[in-house]
């Protein structure tokens, strides 16, 4: 038996995208293009009717038995195709691939779940579909319904179930799945904090198992808590693999606008972001220099540059907070105040900035990542961009910078401490 | 996790299936030993679309008789007080309500199946499990509106006073070579309807000629001499490429008893029907790598 309880060699995927993505191919297409045929067989360069893009391209990795491998990338750098793969759901384009064991995966909670049944016909249908026998999940019922906390709800149709209860027993179906590799997408995004802690215990159990588990997330507390290892994919291709601590850092830092400023070319814009147009975001420390690395004891300011086409009611730009672990900082609005709430309360079309200051000593030292994005509330997000920037940030002169050591947290606030000795 | 879940309960090293992953080429081997393996989750979703089939309608069940019944009163009225067309010894309206069955239940169940791969959509791309699970349970779940109907249909036989004939045990074979026929096509259907939407738009009009290609309204008897006077040669005999002409048929014969088993619309039908579920098997098998990536 191999020693690998996943190989994957050369595997590649290629979608075909374009003009014809939008739609299926009918009958008429099938007809034109094999009256075409003589013309393509002759000419095959003049053929290019559909573009291909390669979603995923000569990835080959290597999973021993009982490891626990986080793969980390941006949006479209291939980690969900690559999931699929694996898990069976489609085929590669080429290459090969290995798997020793028993797979489970889990590209998302829920799947088959149906609004009319209840509960308990749910976790019956779920189970089945993830792969459970009927009497496994006869012998868990009670441990999921616990786990979910749904006890009293159980013979209700999930149809009435709120949105946390729905993903709770979901989720709950699916921790309860045992295979010998497990491959999770990021299904823990899910229910409110203290059910995600839930998961996430359950998750490193599962780990501590001697079980196989690949595990994809954008939550890299999640992934630096429940895997050793790492590979970083970029644009299909596997571009680092290191303990994930390493693998982490190396994404953060990867890729970012190091010059403190972003600016968006037309080319990359979502076309459902009209009439909203980013033109740029940069950070400038109080001299006005747009600067990528600055001190704690200075205060910076944040700057959102857009043209807006027409108007917008409501309209707000917030930016984002980050660490390079991955954990929020903050979150703030540009009309968070009253007065500019009131004044943009509908944003006239025109060339905008949008500027805020943030004071001093509130970052400990590290990297941050500042995300931006431009919504209306609970009605649309014209544009959003996680990751927009990096900025490093240099303790020097912090409070307690007395001592060399790292400070825990991502805020270093300078709080008044008063010592008091008591009278007598 | 419960103790019991600790690695001493995973499967022997030696004993862990390896699966390939690799593009594959041509056509696909049937993989009947996959389909086995994954019978429960055919019960399941068979069971999922019979729970749900007549949840939030006000009749619910009754569907399943109106539209037969509201069926067989239209046909009396055109081919009997308009047309005119005999059918021999058996009332009218028994008569077609005895071919309504089967064809209702293949016809709901082409319908169904031909839209199974697309209104599952969400379990395709997310889960992987043998696809021809999703066609075959749109089709067993019909066999619910088939029975309720059936009970009417029984009904009928005691009012008309047909008693039962030695011939009764062939109706679960008759309804079970309708689920072939159906499961046949839906299988082509199906996987084009992915490739294809014109199947969505195409589906209804074909389904209603093939359903006055079926004797159903009129006897089998009837449209054979008028087609044999009609074509040359032995061209007559293309009718029974249709395989639910010898389903109906044997109804019929085996409910009504009044006729001579119609064993030539029968081999046709059984020749015809296991044609189109083996060739709709493979073709589905060979379309199936791409449904994800379809849908």
């Amino acid at each position: 038996m191999s020693e690998y309880a996943v190989r994957v060699e050369n595997i590649g995927k290629q979608f075909r995208i374009g003009a014809e993505i939008n739609r299926s191919p009918t009958f008429r297409d099938v007809i034109v293009d094999a009256l075409r045929w003589p013309q393509r067989v002759l000419k095959p360069q003049l053929n290019p009717s559909y573009d291909h893009i390669w979603a995923l391209r000569d990835v080959s990795f290597e999973v021993k038995h009982g490891q626990v491998l986080g793969i980390i990338g941006r949006n479209g750098a291939g980690k969900s195709t690559l999931l699929k793969i694996l898990s069976r759901v489609t085929e590669p384009t080429e290459g090969y691939a290995e798997i020793t064991g028993r797979v489970g995966a889990l590209l998302e909670v829920g799947t088959g779940f149906h609004p009319e049944l209840t509960g308990r016909e749910n976790i019956f249908l779920n189970g089945a579909v993830l792969g459970m026998k009927r009497k496994e999940i006869a012998k868990k019922f009670d441990e999921i319904v616990e786990f979910a906390g749904v006890n009293k709800f159980i013979d209700t149709p999930v149809k009435r179930y709120s949105s946390g209860m729905y993903l709770r027993l979901a989720f709950s179906v699916a921790a309860h799945l045992e295979p010998e590799i497990l491959v999770v997408d990021e299904v823990l995004a899910v229910g409110d904090a203290e059910f995600q802690r839930k998961c996430l215990g359950k998750m490193s159990d599962v780990a501590q198992e001697g079980r196989t588990v690949l595990f994809v997330s954008h939550d890299m507390s999640a992934v630096l808590r429940l895997t050793d290892e790492a590979i970083v994919l970029d644009k299909g291709r596997v571009v680092h693999r290191a303990p994930t601590r390493e693998a982490v850092d190396y994404y953060m830092a990867s890729g970012y606008s190091q010059s403190g400023e972003r600016i968006y070319q037309p080319a990359e814009l979502p076309p459902d972001a009209a009439p909203f147009r980013p033109l740029a975001v940069r950070v400038r420390d109080p001299r006005g220099n747009v600067v990528d690395a600055m001190r704690s004891t200075e205060p910076l300011t944040v700057e959102i540059e857009y043209r807006l086409n027409s108007p917008i009611k409501g309209l707000r730009l917030g930016i984002y907070c980050m660490t390079n672990r991955g954990e929020y900082v903050f979150t703030s609005f540009d009309t968070d105040m009253p007065e500019e709430y009131d004044k943009f309360a509908v944003r006239p079309a025109g060339h905008f900035t949008s500027r805020c200051q943030i004071p001093a000593n509130i970052f400990n030292e590290g990297q941050y990542i500042l995300g931006m994005n431009a919504s209306v509330f609970r009605v649309k997000r014209y544009f959003h961009d996680e990751h927009a920037l990096a900025f490093t940030v240099d303790a020097a002169g912090a409070p307690g910078k007395q001592w060399g050591e790292i400070r825990l947290g991502p805020v270093r606030p300078d709080l008044n401490w008063q010592i008091e000795e008591a009278a007598g | 996790m419960p103790k019991s879940s600790q690695p001493a309960n995973l499967p022997a090293a030696q004993e862990k299936e390896v699966i390939i992953l690799q593009p594959s080429k041509g056509w696909s081997a049937l993989n009947l030993a996959d389909l086995w393996r994954y019978r429960e989750l055919a019960f399941f979703l068979t069971w999922r679309d019979i729970k749900v089939r007549y949840k939030q309608t006000m009749l619910g069940a009754l569907w399943a008789i109106i539209q037969p019944l509201l069926q067989m009163i239209v046909f009396n009225f055109l081919f009997g007080n308009l047309g005119g067309i005999p059918t021999g010894d058996i009332p009218r309206p028994i008569f077609t309500f005895t071919a309504l069955l089967p064809w209702n239940l293949f016809s709901s169940a082409l319908s169904d199946a031909s839209r199974s791969l697309v209104s599952n959509k969400n379990m395709i791309t997310k889960v992987y499990f043998p696809r021809l699970l999703v066609p075959f349970s749109a089709i067993l779940s019909g066999v619910v509106d088939f029975l309720i109907a059936f009970v009417i249909l029984l009904g009928m036989m005691v009012y008309y006073k047909f008693p039962l004939t030695s011939a009764v045990w062939a109706v679960p074979l008759f309804l079970l070579l309708a689920m072939v026929s159906a499961l046949g096509v839906g299988l082509w259907l199906s996987a084009w309807n992915l490739h294809y939407r014109d199947v969505r738009y195409m589906l209804p009009f074909v389904t209603q000629l093939w359903m006055f290609l079926t004797p159903i309204a009129y006897p089998l008897s009837e449209a054979s001499d008028k087609l044999l006077h009609l074509l040359p040669l032995n061209l007559h005999k293309l009718y029974f490429l249709n395989p639910m002409v010898g389903v109906v048929e044997g109804f019929r014969w085996a409910l009504l008893g009044s006729q001579q088993a119609p064993t030539e619309a029968l081999i046709y039908a059984v020749s015809v029907s296991l044609l189109l579920l083996v060739s709709g098997m493979y073709y589905f098998r060979r379309m199936e790598r791409t449904f994800a990536d379809m849908v």
